[in-house]
């Protein structure tokens, strides 16, 4: 299996190559990709750069241009596109059906990958891209067990790649706009979920509360440690109790499913992150590396050496095992 | 402008749900109507003896009849379920997945809010496709729509225009999660809330509403102060969700605001006592978060 890694940056990207990477994903510095944070991304230039440097070592880039074009601006979206097939991109990471078809078009022998953020969650929908668009590649949304993708990968003809580390959507990606209706900035229009911009933290009595726009979303006692405000991973109340009713706020750790992604036939891993710093990359690409190459000997699987990486240092397998519905 | 009734997305009790649809198609002054369970396939038994008489019903009293499609499509029954959706001749379907759009393709069809059309590349693509009719995602600016509707004139644009938002999806059924059980045994719990299941921030304020699978608004979007701006815009339907009050009341309320017969201030006023201690809000159509009320477009 693949091991697909994230860079924000130029120097990631390094890291990323060096540490065991088999491709790295990154995105243009605006809101034609799902992580539009400040101080993050690659210029034109700097993509150009960190082409050369990962084909020098054998390693792929895959350009991630995966927000939904805004109306009356979709020439920022071609131009990405355009950009990206010039840089000499291995191959697109995309989801806005209108963009897709302008690639098709335009760009007819470019390899297109589905982002996870268009959502394709069965192969009825996977054959719409694959006959579509020519799509190579379907990033399959964190919505299925492990046995559910492996029926998937029966009856498709394009690869697949899932999620197997970091940050964990838990509502299906690409349809979700929690985040505008807090603070007016989406995932699907500006590439941002819970954005920065948008968070205080104000100590109250003797809690820390944390917000996103107008609405609370937590409140952490002295002797709790503090996360930040993802909405779908904060502390609400119903008639029912007060808890964390969407979701802990845990991150994705699926590295004991390697076996069970494997027997299915999964084609790429993915690490989340790319809003991450160089020590995450190093330490979370060199992890599931060694897990590969564990698995591919036939060797038991360290599990748990990344716990204090992730999120409220709990992780969770997510929807890869069924119980989590 | 006409007058689209959405499908109901809460988990109603069988015979509410049909004596609703009689009553909507006795008294109120709606064009299309949408049928159907979108949001959860455990929930579509229930509703399926009575879905025939509810259709014929609607039809007889003139109105277009819809039959809208899952929102998210995993399990090899919801496949099913939308092979046998997609092959239906005699009415329009309403696709809130691409799945359904590839059985669809080549004839005419509805697009869904939950397909992701953001861009009048997106909408030129699914009306060569054969989409008549497309309703955009509830979080797109007035500006973007202007663009979309322009964009594809023989296609009657609709914008969600009245009802809690429709925010997420999930995998996951929060109702279960909420009552200690899992999906698979989730002993259908989502009934005892037919408005949602409020959520609130720990400091009381309405935040969201829990529907199974799905996260809506705590506020109901009402885009009444904004229909002229939106007609002006090219949109040819609103969209009403259907939620626990009187909705041939809210209806009639659009309807003559639309026609010009009561004034948009007077329709608030009255949706505010139709639909009463629910907060309205239309901050997406402004660009704005989309809990806010914005005044409206002049």
């Amino acid at each position: 299996m693949e091991l697909i890694c994230p860079a924000g940056t130029p120097s990631a990207l390094e890291v990323a190559v060096n540490a065991g990477a088999d491709a790295i994903y990154c995105g243009f510095s605006d809101e034609t990709n799902a992580r539009n944070f400040p101080g993050l991304n690659f210029s034109r230039e700097e993509l150009g750069e960190g082409i050369s440097y990962a084909h020098r070592h054998g390693v792929k880039v895959l350009v991630a241009i995966n927000t939904f074009a805004r109306a009356g601006a979709t020439d920022v979206w071609k131009r990405a596109i355009d950009d990206a097939v010039g840089a000499g991109a291995d191959a697109l990471i995309m989801a806005d059906v209108g963009m897709l078809a302008y690639t098709a078009r335009h760009h007819s022998s470019q390899r297109i990958h589905l982002s996870v953020q268009a959502a394709a969650a069965n192969p009825d929908a996977i054959r719409f891209y694959v006959e579509s668009f020519g799509v190579r590649r379907v990033v399959l949304p964190r919505v299925l067990s492990v046995p559910e993708i492996a029926k998937i990968i029966k009856e498709v003809s394009c690869e697949t790649e899932v999620f197997v580390y970091g940050g964990l959507c838990v509502m299906e990606e690409g349809r979700c706009s929690l985040s505008s209706y807090a603070t007016g900035k989406s995932p699907n229009m500006q590439g941002v979920c819970s954005p920065p911009s948008h968070v205080s933290y104000r100590e109250e009595g003797d809690k820390v509360v944390s917000r996103l726009g107008k609405f609370t979303i937590n409140a952490f006692a002295e002797d709790e440690a503090t996360a930040y405000p993802t909405l779908c991973k904060g502390r609400f109340t119903t008639s029912h109790g007060t808890g964390y009713i969407f979701e802990d706020p845990v991150s994705l750790d699926a590295a004991t499913m390697l076996p069970g992604l494997r027997d299915a036939g999964v084609t790429a891993l993915k690490i989340e992150g790319r809003q991450r710093g160089r020590a995450y990359i190093e330490s979370v690409v060199r992890t599931f590396r060694q897990a590969i190459e564990a698995l591919e000997a036939g060797e038991a699987i360290k599990t748990g050496s990344l716990i204090a990486m992730s999120e409220g240092q709990m992780t969770t397998a997510g929807a890869y095992r069924k119980t989590w519905r | 402008m006409q007058l689209t009734l959405g499908p109901v997305l809460f988990n109603w009790q069988s015979d509410v749900w049909r004596d609703f649809y009689f009553q909507i198609a006795d008294e109120a002054p709606i064009d299309v109507v949408v049928v159907g369970e979108i949001v959860c396939s455990k929930r579509s038994p229930f509703f399926a003896e009575h879905m025939p008489t509810v259709i014929e019903r609607l039809v007889a009293s003139g109105k277009q009849v819809v039959l809208g499609s899952l929102i998210l499509i995993s399990l090899p029954r919801e496949r099913r379920q939308m092979a046998e959706l997609t092959g239906t001749e005699d009415f329009l379907v309403e696709a809130n997945d691409l799945t359904c759009v590839r059985g669809l393709r080549g004839r005419p069809h509805a697009i869904g809010p939950f397909v992701n059309v953001y861009n009048e590349a997106t909408a030129a693509y699914l009306a060569d496709l054969g989409a008549t009719r497309i309703c955009l995602p509830p979080e797109l600016p007035l500006r973007s729509i202007a663009t979309i509707a322009a964009s594809v004139p023989e296609v009657t644009t609709e914008v969600f225009a009245f009802g809690k938002v429709p925010l997420a999806i999930s995998a996951r059924c929060y109702h279960a999660r909420i009552h200690k059980l899992t999906k698979d045994n989730c002993r259908f719990v989502c009934e005892q809330d037919p408005d949602g299941l409020a959520v609130k921030t720990l400091e009381g304020d309405g935040f969201l509403s829990v529907n199974g699978v799905q996260t809506l608004s705590h506020s109901c979007a009402s885009y009444l102060d904004d229909a002229d701006a939106l007609a002006r815009a090219g949109v040819g339907a609103l969209r009403l969700s259907p939620q626990k009050c009187d909705m041939v009341q809210v209806a009639h309320v659009f309807r003559n605001v639309v026609e010009g017969r009561l004034g948009a201030g007077d329709g608030n006023r009255a949706l505010s006592e139709i639909y009463p201690g629910v907060p309205f809000a239309n901050g997406f159509l402004h660009g704005l978060p989309g809990a806010e009320l914005a005044e409206p477009v002049t």
